[in-house]
């Protein structure tokens, strides 16, 4: 799982009304090549939820992007490769997403997150 | 300029959607780019260059399924593209002359400007004829006279049939009768012209199913998911979505024209487990060299577990939704819980971590319903819903009432005939509304007043039912001796 798709997944048990984000319990991460877009990413960086993708990455072991970002900062080249390495080559291969409110955790098996509700959560 | 486009003679509801989507992809309504001879007023142009279309006509006597048409393009590069990247166009030619016979042809061309012939028949320059024809077989010697009676036209150039630089083509229609299901032609037309690009048809064989690793009993058959993602616009830099990924048929199509893939679905053995470690969905990527989705998921297609806020990221949305014939969907939560029959079932602490929670079976309406919802959320202005969506056929006519949504407009709708009793067609949606809460429930109760009217078979079962039920036992001989004789359609345009 990229974080790109962590910054997009929140946990949605009936009830929870603050789901997102998510918090990450890495136990394999790996890095996965992925073509360098740069116009991918300025039309992606307004969509992203920027303090949870600086968490996200931090919990994973990356630590290169800054606290705050602006539409400005896709000018640099520099910039861009960190959002590209954070957002898009950096895989939680095996893990958990936990529910920031109740706990529950949504394990995370071969890099497929498992989103699915038990019967007492829909 | 006007082309001539000539199209595979297959799938005759997808020819010229795929021509319009690729056009839109390459930019043909951005404006400014149109010949300067272009009358560009008669393109249909209410404002908005998503719903844009072509400009068509039919060459003297031909029925609308023929495999010949006219379109105006603004320029050859354009129109090179299309049909390069095009799965149903067999050639855009530049036309150089057409008649009802050769000499009226051999008039024809010798009129056409010089400057638009001589460029291509210059002595460094190497060139092909092909002789073609629909609908008859013209033998080999034929074929050599008639491209020798072609000797007035000047070619300087050298023949080389392999990797000439100019392709040039004689293509013929005779009245074949009624036997390949289009109504007969009236009179025989002759057209020349020369080879401006072609559909790569090559992709088909490479991407075939049956050479694909792993696959489930629906995954989508690589012509169709090409054109699914035609359909799409898939492109690099896009993001492209399917909630009911499976085997990630149709992500492939998206994928090998460059675009991101999402995909999500609520079967856990098919996303993640696949087949073994070289037999899942990541491997079918990989078998093709393609860059892997950017994310699978398991999700619920109706509780999607996106983040509240989180809206206009996909640039298209393309699948083929669960309808109850071959495979069912299901949905979180268990049948009797649903029906409110029991109360939830508490899952014990100790055993939450392996829990496999049950589901429900989950009708077409709301997964309809869903589908819609969840793509003019997360679509981003301009962006594309295609999807297929069954319908039930009686005395060769179909219910044409399709779901509507207010953030979409529906710009193509191409009906492949499954069987005798159903097909599904396959609809492309723009979205031209912004999103709201207000408008998310307009649309439930607009989705609600629809499934009403006319969709008592989209409820649980009964499109299964009627598409496998057996004939009426007392009609059932007759009728069937029927079918196969007498009343077959004469007109089966849309079964090639």
């Amino acid at each position: 799982m990229r974080l790109l798709t962590h910054n997009m997944l929140s946990s949605n048990i009936k009830g929870v009304t603050n789901g997102f984000p998510l918090l990450i319990e890495a136990e394999k991460v790996v890095e996965k090549p992925v073509d360098f877009n740069p116009d991918f990413l300025r039309n992606i960086f307004p969509k992203i939820d920027w303090k949870a993708l600086v968490a996200a990455a931090r919990a994973v072991g990356y630590g290169e992007l800054p606290d705050t970002a602006d539409a400005a900062m896709l000018e640099s080249d520099d910039f861009l490769r960190h959002l590209h390495h954070a957002l898009l080559q950096l895989h939680l291969e095996e893990g958990a997403l936990v529910c920031p409110e109740t706990g529950r955790r949504f394990p995370v098996n071969k890099g497929i997150p498992n989103m699915l509700l038990h019967e007492d959560e829909v | 300029m006007w082309y001539l486009c000539v199209f595979y003679h297959r799938l005759l509801d997808y020819r010229k959607p795929e021509v319009e989507s690729l056009a839109n992809l390459f930019g043909a309504f951005n404006g400014g780019d149109w010949d300067s001879d272009g009358d560009s007023s008669n393109r249909e142009n209410n404002g908005n260059i998503e719903t844009m279309s072509l400009q068509w006509r039919l060459p003297e006597n031909h029925h609308p399924d023929s495999p010949f048409h006219f379109v105006y393009l603004p320029s050859e590069d354009m129109a090179r593209k299309i049909a390069n990247r095009s799965i149903l166009v067999k050639g855009v030619y530049e036309l150089w002359g057409e008649g009802n016979t050769h000499e009226e042809l051999e008039e024809a061309i010798k009129l056409y400007p010089d400057d638009r012939k001589l460029p291509y028949l210059t002595s460094e320059s190497t060139f092909k004829i092909t002789v073609d024809s629909f609908g008859k077989v013209i033998s080999f010697e034929e074929q050599n006279d008639r491209i020798r009676s072609l000797s007035y036209i000047p070619f300087k150039g050298r023949v080389n049939l392999r990797t000439p630089d100019h392709k040039f083509w004689l293509m013929e229609t005779d009245d074949y009768g009624s036997n390949n299901g289009l109504p007969p032609v009236v009179q025989k037309r002759i057209f020349f012209g020369r080879e401006v690009g072609s559909a790569d048809r090559k992709l088909l064989p490479t991407y075939q199913l049956k050479s694909r690793t792993y696959l489930g009993p629906t995954a989508m058959d690589a012509e169709m998911a090409f054109l699914m993602a035609n359909q799409a616009l898939a492109a690099p830099g896009k993001l492209v979505y399917d909630p009911f990924v499976g085997t990630g048929s149709i992500l492939i199509a998206a994928a090998h024209f460059g675009a991101m893939t999402m995909g999500a679905d609520i079967d856990i053995r098919v996303v993640r487990d696949g087949r073994g470690p070289n037999c899942n969905v990541w491997s079918n990527f990989k078998q093709y060299g393609l860059p892997m989705p950017l994310a699978l998921l398991r999700a619920d297609n109706n509780l999607p577990p996106w983040r509240p806020g989180l809206k206009e990221v996909f640039d298209a949305v393309i699948c083929d939704p669960p309808y109850g014939v071959r495979a069912g969907g299901r949905k979180s939560g268990g049948r009797k819980l649903l029906k409110g029959v029991v109360g939830p079932y508490t899952v014990p602490d100790d055993k939450r971590t392996d829990h496999i929670p049950s589901t429900a079976a989950y009708s077409l309406v709301e997964c309809v319903h869903d589908l819609l919802d969840l793509a003019a959320r997360m679509l981003v202005m301009g962006g594309r819903l295609v999807f297929f969506y069954p319908v039930l056929r009686e005395d060769d006519t179909i219910d044409t009432h399709f779901p509507e949504h207010p953030c979409f407009e529906l710009i193509a709708s191409c009906e492949q005939i499954l069987s005798l009793r159903y097909s599904r067609v396959l609809l492309t949606m723009v979205k031209i509304g912004p999103y709201t809460e207000e408008i998310a429930e307009s649309a439930r109760i607009k989705h609600l007043e629809f499934k009403e009217n006319h969709l008592k078979w989209l409820e649980d079962g009964n499109l299964r039912t009627a598409v496998f039920s057996p004939a009426d036992p007392q009609l059932g001989g007759a009728a069937d001796a029927k079918l196969g004789k007498d009343s077959k359609p004469k007109y089966r345009g849309k079964y090639v």
